[in-house]
């Protein structure tokens, strides 16, 4: 097991202000792995994405202190080019991820491996293969501008796949996507996993989160409030004191659990294959 | 008068020649609370721009209460229609939420003396209290939703029409946003919203439109919407969770809320 993300002792706060938004955080995922990250709006999830992904300090400033390394180099003292090198950051508004430089998709997704100079029929066969994958064939001739939100997200993706990155930093990445878009991106992330990628999730999708992260963090206020597998936490009792929610399964469940219709003990579930087993005993 | 939305054979072609709406014909009772869903791509952002005039149909026709939308133009139709962006950043501008808020009634003529009223009661009720100073740059994504729909609100038309209200809020979002849709009902106005979050449809919408390739292709109340799983998943849409359980349980009654599922497991044990 090697740790490609280690956080230890994260605090940070933004320029010119007082208030730590990140307040003493330790986390770590592994080659592999894919770990996801929920809290409320608000609570610093973004900001963590940035610190992981080198954004923090490097382009936005601001007070960070505490272990930042990421595949074998510590970020703050790192160069940028460096740390881009080894993570990819898919953030939540894929509009402002468009380079603004290109006048077509393929164009577009090329574009970071046409500043790394990679020879052109490499370049040509990876953007083809990534955009199979992404299922954003009939995109490529079109402008990166000229698409709607759920696109955006995916050409935002597929521009960050390109560049095969050993860590993938995803901010809630399907924000603008259907759910048969949703699931997509979520098989992806578990099939680049398997081949030993590191992978960081901050979501809402609580139900595509059970089935795909191995570990999930809980943030609140700027700390880790909880930590276990997806199933573990996501049936907490105060999964709403963290404005995190449930899903149906979960809240159906502890309904039928007060009211008597099954057992205290129940395992609450959190997916419809849980919810199946619980139901059908 | 009553403020129905009727469409009427509805084509509408792209200048680059697809065609996003391909003969849709529905009636929208005044105050009903509907929900439009289906894959990205289906034309559901299509078919709403045309309740405010943002698109004129290229065939058929959309009327808004005794309004035919056909060379009526955008401000005309935003005294009846309300229209939140699914991006925010296409419709904010101001440099503060008061400002941004006050804009549109002001632009309706509504008297000066009222406004302070209108924008504290959208602020209310989008959970912006104490945000009205800020300017939209620093809020998150999921802040300036709430702001893009805030200032529809304060605009208090008979028609709000919301285009993925739920993207990017949390569990605390949403469930504000299914309120404003009560509330809105409870006062006699129609929503129309465009979600991919059928759970958040299940709960609060009385009916469901589902939408492929430009044509409706079911249209009914959530329980039979949600029950005509041909049309779902020619529209790859996903049944609401509970929607799904009961099926994969055998349970031969559709389920809504939680509510209705916790009393079928009482009587079917």
């Amino acid at each position: 097991m090697t740790d490609m993300i280690a956080l230890a002792g994260v605090h940070y706060s933004y320029p010119d202000t007082e208030t730590e938004v990140l307040r003493g955080i330790d986390l770590t995922v592994d080659a592999g792995q894919v770990v996801g990250v929920v809290g409320a709006s608000g609570v610093g999830k973004t900001t963590l994405a940035k610190v992981i992904s080198g954004f923090i300090p490097h382009s936005e400033g601001g007070e960070l202190s505490g272990g930042v390394e990421v595949d074998g180099i510590q970020v703050p003292t790192s160069t940028l080019a460096d740390v881009v090198s080894r993570v990819g950051l898919v953030t939540q508004n894929p509009f402002n991820q468009i380079s603004g430089a290109k006048f077509t998709v393929r164009e577009e997704i090329a574009f970071g491996l046409e500043n790394l100079g990679v020879p052109r029929d490499e370049m040509i066969e990876r953007v083809a293969d990534v955009v199979e994958l992404l299922g954003i064939e009939e995109l490529v001739d079109r402008s990166p501008y000229a698409l709607s939100g759920g696109q955006q997200q995916l050409v935002a993706i597929a521009s960050m796949m390109v560049m095969a990155p050993r860590v993938l930093v995803m901010d809630e990445p399907t924000s603008q996507l259907d759910p048969s878009g949703s699931r997509l991106v979520f098989d992806i992330m578990e099939s680049l996993a398997s081949k030993g990628t590191a992978v960081i999730v901050f979501e809402h999708k609580l139900e595509l989160l059970r089935e795909t992260a191995e570990v999930l963090h809980v943030l609140a206020d700027g700390v880790i409030a909880a930590t276990g597998t997806p199933r573990e936490v996501l049936s907490d009792a105060r999964t709403d004191e963290w404005g995190v929610g449930a899903t149906r399964f979960t809240r159906a469940a502890r309904r039928a659990v007060e009211q008597g219709l099954l057992p205290k003990k129940t395992e609450l579930p959190v997916s419809l294959p849980d919810a199946v087993e619980v139901f059908r005993r | 008068m009553t403020m129905d939305i009727v469409v009427t054979d509805l084509v509408f072609t792209y200048p680059s020649g697809v065609t996003a709406l391909d003969g849709v014909t529905i009636t929208i009772p005044a105050g009903e609370r509907l929900a439009i869903v289906g894959q990205n791509g289906a034309g559901k952002t299509t078919l709403v721009r045309h309740f405010n005039g943002i698109f004129q149909p290229t065939k058929g026709t959309v009327e808004i209460g005794d309004w035919d939308t056909k060379g009526r133009d955008i401000a005309a139709l935003a005294t009846r229609v309300g229209y939140v962006f699914q991006n925010p950043d296409e419709q904010l501008f101001a440099r503060n939420i008061r400002d941004e808020i006050a804009f549109g009634p002001k632009n309706l003529g509504v008297p000066k003396d009222e406004i302070p009223d209108r924008v504290a009661r959208s602020l209310q009720r989008a959970g912006l209290v104490g945000l009205e100073d800020t300017h939209p740059y620093h809020l998150s994504l999921s802040e300036r939703k709430r702001v893009a729909l805030a200032s529809v609100l304060a605009m208090e038309t008979p028609i709000v029409v919301l285009d993925e209200p739920t993207t990017g809020q949390d569990a605390r979002g949403v469930a504000l946003i299914g309120d404003v849709v009560a509330e809105l009902h409870t006062e006699g106005r129609t929503v129309v919203a465009i979600t991919h979050d059928m759970d958040f449809c299940a709960e609060n919408f009385d009916r469901v439109l589902v939408m492929a390739d430009g044509k409706v292709i079911a249209d009914g109340d959530p329980e039979h919407a949600f029950a005509r799983l041909d049309a779902l998943a020619e529209a790859h849409v996903e049944p609401p969770q509970l929607e799904r359980l009961r099926t994969e349980l055998g349970w031969k009654q559709p389920v809504s809320t939680i509510e209705e599922f916790v009393a079928q497991l009482k009587k079917n044990k």
